[in-house]
């Protein structure tokens, strides 16, 4: 007989850099290998992911204004933090069924991917910017900037590398995200927050909710004051990528479709950095 | 107006100012005479067949439209109307060519052809501006200066492009899409077909274009390049026609990208029509752009540059500055000397080499700037026109300022794409910043200071794919071009112009 | 020392962009002028005329063949506008009043120390006031730019009031020698001061330095003679000179009054063209457009 009896975590969302729970109310059973409930987890709503917009808008242009430096450095602190509960991740992988290495692996993969990034802050701008030799007595240069508000979904296998390898191209180049976790075991994600959290970035910069995908694939997509949408499920139904494609068009939305098939492989790519930028281009005279 | 009895009567006159809101008589005794560009070396047919496969092709329904000179509202010639057959056609004809030759020969080669390109437009630059100012409406002195030299730049830099493309992603590999269908607009029509074929080519993939069915004409000159350029049949198919023939392009499934250039209303039918396909895309779309003059400007030249801004090509430019925002400090001396500027403008015959304003491009475009003038004087803005005359036949517009507008009004919100500015007032770096980004839009605006930090401060929040700093309607082959939010997506120019026409890997 | 004050703070400076100057002029340089209206302005051109000769080597003799050639530019055709007035170094200027008299065209001489302007201002005042005594109508005086360089902008201020005040009725036109004065926004500011000092006109140069007048400096003193306008209601006017020899050139200068200033400039009272050989290309294009028949220079005198 246990000493004690364990304190078990309840698992909210993470927005605007607080952990509430579902306005909804709802809850939906996470369950282990077994096939055995091992926690409840939010199912989001309409209104979650509204309020969540409200956070990242918010904070965007913040994050933004922060020095490349700055934004790589917290970067690079989220890796540090992840480093410290290194041991606990491993755990809460593995009720689903992943073997300790295997687990171990994807949590140190998940760091070095967000010191990859890290890295990137402050050069992606160099190696895809550009001074432009125009023929008219004017400087001239691109830079890109970030496209703005992106909602994103985790994709279901790897919780936490892939989770963490959609959110950090997207953080990275000083955008705000919405990102709803894997649908199946959502938990890391949550975790994950508590990284975020403990790391310096600012509240409302990345946004975690849970829930269903197809409850809230319309309104991920359709949402007026979301800039980009951005996904990485490897196979994808024509209806249902046709449903997204016409909800972008309400305002233009960048719809950014990255497929990835095997995230215990090194996905990292600053090509995909520049999914979410917008180059802008620059023209003063030159004269005395 | 001046008095035409007067001639060289050099005594003083009295006091005579242009309008009443003028102290200055901008329009005295001396007026320009007529210099009408000759056109008499212009060869243009009575009819205009489709251009596929490196052949002149009848359409499949045998339909015909009139293409309009819109300064005289008379009919220039017949223009095939292509559908769904011709369009079948013409990829089949882009598919093969790519297929066959396009890709097959080398990419150093391949540049060589879009040299030829640039070199012939060079060769019958002046040719070519004539008729786009006849069949457009725009003045010669625009389409002379502006649209046929920097169209033949694109070739020239897209050219060169070709066999470099490994230097432009580093760390990746290039590859062609294949057949790129294009849809662009009629308001600088063979510069759009330029921003369009040029980096498609250079990139290795064949087109099916599309030009605006006003201005189907420079198009179709442009195919006779293709051929003296010895171009593979079949790597340039230009298609006549209006909506429906662009429909046909973007719903058609032998087509890798579509490139989009035109209004924010269409960009989002396209995307809805392309939903759930494989097909990459890039719109360049419309734009409400926004003029910031600060107290510190140089106001000469801010007033330049807002003429510029918002008069240019009649304003029918989707990266127009079409909203004027000026710190109120000095509010009322830039509208002054705007009105004063204004009264300079000379509206009138496009092929004039003194017309500042020629002809609002169609009926249908006319129709609709008038619709907003009246707009705009119901909303209870106030109305100044310049006091110059206009033709009494043919599509044309007074320059117009609107002021004592606010945000939510319509002429402030909506892009008009015509010669009418909105003038509103800001007290703050921050409300002038505000105010401007206050749009679905985003795909240019102005700044005017005397501060490099303020340049770049405001710049930097600007949010549109282009910030001219202390100028305005500024272009170049080298330099990327589009938008933010609505505004569309995807760059065109330079470096970044690459990107759309390729696949990485 | 005038009498006039200045209230203005001169060390603040109006900004003014280069490119966009000269972006302004080359599209200025786009009209194209034909038929009716290029007769017109060349005569326009003749009219505004102010004939010079500034050379050391100058005699009683050549400054009357150059009177005889302002007022009747082309013997063959009488009626010919004359030209607004003959630009001379002091001591011609009673030879060249006494032959202009009665004719209506000035006589304009330069003074205080042309072309340096290095002398002090006692100099420079009584040399006015003798030039003025002699006849002049016109006065063309030099600023002290080393001053103005410098920073002294009072300084500068003062003296052309003084100048001002000792050109009694006479005109001045005060010649800032651009060319020295390195930026558009100094060419701006000593435009200022010398219309709140008074200036009747604004001159480019002496047309002893290079570069001496040019269309974009030009362009940004009669902007400046349009603020002072919209501001005071007083019409300064404005001759740029030196380095205008063709008649083309003279039309361009004459758009850039038209679509500046407006009408109201275009006359001999508040625009000139400082020049000597413009005069001959003038006619030689007034001929051309009448005669349809191109033109040598062997059949216009020299002067």
């Amino acid at each position: 007989m246990a000493d004690r009896i364990n304190v078990l975590k309840t698992y909210k969302t993470y927005v605007g850099g607080k952990f509430p729970r579902t306005e909804s109310g709802r809850h939906y059973k996470v369950y282990g290998k077994d096939e055995e409930v091992i926690a409840n987890a939010c199912q989001c709503s309409r209104k979650d992911f509204r309020d969540a917009v409200v956070a990242a808008r918010g904070a965007q242009n913040g994050w933004n204004s922060r020095s490349a430096y700055n934004r790589g450095q917290i970067l690079y602190r989220i890796a540090e933090m992840l480093e410290g509960r290194k041991t606990q991740f491993v755990e809460e992988l593995k009720p689903l069924g992943i073997h300790h290495r295997t687990a171990q692996k994807e949590v140190e993969t998940t760091i070095d991917t967000l010191i990859y990034y890290a890295g990137w802050a402050d050069k992606y701008q160099q190696v895809f910017g550009s001074i432009n030799p125009v023929a008219s007595n004017h400087f001239n240069f691109s830079i890109p900037e970030p496209t703005g508000v992106v909602s994103a979904f985790a994709p279901e296998e790897s919780p936490l590398l892939g989770l963490v390898s959609v959110i950090t191209p997207i953080i990275v180049g000083g955008n705000s995200c919405i990102i709803l976790a894997s649908q199946r075991y959502p938990l890391p994600a949550i975790s994950f927050a508590e990284v975020l959290h403990s790391s310096d970035v600012p509240g409302g910069v990345v946004n975690i909710l849970t829930g269903f995908k197809e409850e809230l694939v319309d309104h991920m997509t359709s949402h007026m004051d979301v800039n980009a949408f951005f996904f990485t499920d490897p196979k994808v139904n024509k209806e249902y990528r046709k449903q997204i494609d016409e909800n972008a068009a309400l305002n233009v939305k960048r719809i950014v479709h990255h497929p990835v098939n095997d995230w215990s492989q090194h996905q990292e790519d600053p090509y995909l950095v520049t999914k979410f930028q917008e180059i802008k281009t620059t023209w003063h005279p030159v004269g005395f | 107006m001046a008095d035409k009895e007067q001639t060289t009567d050099l005594q003083e006159k009295p006091f005579k100012p242009s309008s009443p809101s003028s102290k200055l008589d901008l329009n005295g005794f001396w007026e320009y005479a007529d210099a009408p560009q000759s056109a008499d070396f212009i060869e243009l047919a009575d009819q205009y067949e489709l251009f596929i496969d490196g052949k002149f092709t009848k359409p499949a329904s045998g339909n015909y439209f009139d293409t309009i000179n819109p300064a005289t509202e008379k009919p220039i010639a017949k223009i095939a109307e292509a559908d769904e057959k011709d369009i079948n056609k013409a990829v089949k004809a882009a598919r093969k060519a790519y297929e066959n030759t396009w890709s097959k020969i080398s990419a150093r080669e391949r540049g060589k052809y879009i040299f030829r390109l640039a070199r012939l437009i060079q060769e019958r630059a002046r040719e070519f501006a004539i008729i786009e100012s006849m069949d457009g409406g725009k003045p010669i002195r625009e389409s002379r200066d502006v649209d046929i030299p920097l169209a033949a730049a694109h070739f020239f830099y897209y050219a060169g492009w070709a066999d470099k493309l490994n230097y432009a992603f580093p760390n990746k590999e290039v590859e062609s899409l294949g057949v790129a269908g294009q849809i662009i607009p009629w308001n600088f029509p063979l510069l759009m077909l330029a921003w369009k074929i040029a980096p498609a080519l250079a990139t290795g993939n064949t087109v099916v274009l599309k030009p605006a069915e006003t201005t189907s004409l420079t198009a179709l000159k442009f195919a006779e390049l293709c051929r003296d350029a010895g171009l593979p049949d079949g790597v340039v198919n230009i298609v006549t026609g209006a909506g429906e023939t662009g429909a046909a392009i973007v719903n058609h499934d032998g087509i890798d990208k579509i490139a989009f250039t035109g209004s924010t209303e269409v960009g989002k039918i396209i995307m809805k029509s392309l939903a759930g396909s494989e097909k990459k895309y890039t719109l360049e779309l419309g734009g409400k752009g926004p003029n910031i003059i600060f107290e510190d400007a140089p106001v000469d030249q801010a007033v330049e540059g807002i003429i510029n801004a918002i008069f240019f090509n009649q304003g029918h430019v989707c990266c127009a500055g079409s909203r004027l925002l000026v710190q109120e400090g000095i509010a009322n001396r830039v509208i002054q000397k705007l009105r004063d500027r204004m009264e300079t403008l000379i509206v009138g015959d496009p092929l004039d080499k003194n017309t500042d304003i020629g002809a609002i491009n169609s009926k249908q475009q006319f129709e609709k700037i008038n619709e907003y003038l009246e707009i705009g004087v119901n909303e209870g803005a106030d109305i100044h026109q310049s006091s110059c005359s206009i033709p009494e036949n043919g599509y044309f517009c007074r320059p117009t300022l609107f002021t004592n507008v606010g945000q939510s009004n319509r002429i402030v919100k909506e892009e008009i794409f015509g010669p009418v500015l909105t003038i509103q007032t800001f007290r703050t770096a921050e409300e002038g910043i505000e105010k401007a980004n206050n749009t679905p839009y985003g795909l240019a605006g102005g700044v005017w200071t005397d501060k490099g930090s303020k340049i770049f401060k405001t710049g930097q929040k600007i949010r549109s794919g282009v910030v001219w700093s202390n100028t305005y309607n500024q272009f170049d082959p080298t330099s990327p071009f589009g938008g933010y939010k609505e505004s569309g997506m995807g760059r065109e120019g330079g470096l970044h112009g690459l990107e759309p026409y390729v696949k990485l890997k | 020392m005038s009498a006039t004050t200045s209230t203005y703070d001169w060390n603040k400076t109006i900004p003014i962009d280069q490119v966009g100057v000269e972006q302004r002029v080359d599209r200025l340089n786009s009209r194209s002028i034909k038929k009716d209206s290029k007769i017109q302005a060349l005569k326009l051109a003749l009219s505004m005329i102010d004939l010079t000769t500034l050379e050391g080597m100058d005699t009683e003799g050549k400054v009357i063949q150059l009177c005889q050639k302002a007022l009747r530019p082309h013997i063959e055709q009488p009626d010919l506008p004359k030209v607004a007035a003959i630009c001379v170094y002091p001591n011609m200027v009673s030879v060249a009043k006494k032959e202009l008299q009665g004719s209506g065209i000035n006589v304009a001489s330069v003074a205080t120390a042309f072309p340096s302007g290095m002398a002090t201002r006692k100099i420079k005042i009584e040399e006015t006031r003798q030039v003025v005594a002699d006849g002049a109508d016109e006065v063309d005086m030099v600023i002290s730019r080393g001053a103005f360089l410098k920073g002294e902008y009072e300084y500068v201020f003062d003296e052309i009031s003084a100048v001002k005040e000792a050109c009694g009725s006479a005109h001045l036109k005060v010649i800032l020698e651009t060319g020295e004065l390195q930026t558009y926004e100094n060419v701006r500011k000593a435009s200022d001061i010398a219309m709140h000092a008074g200036a009747d006109f604004i001159k480019t140069s002496t047309g002893k330095i290079s570069p001496a007048a040019t269309q974009p400096v030009t362009l940004v003193m009669l902007e400046a003679i349009r603020d002072y306008f919209y501001k005071t209601d007083r019409m300064v006017g404005m001759k740029p000179a030196g380095g205008i020899r063709k008649a083309k050139q003279a039309i361009q200068y004459l758009v850039l009054v038209k679509e500046t200033l407006g009408a109201a400039w275009l006359t001999p009272d508040y625009f000139r063209f400082g020049a000597s050989s413009l005069t001959n290309d003038l006619l030689m294009q007034i001929i051309k457009q009448q005669s349809g028949v191109y033109q040598g220079p062997d059949y216009f005198s020299k002067d």
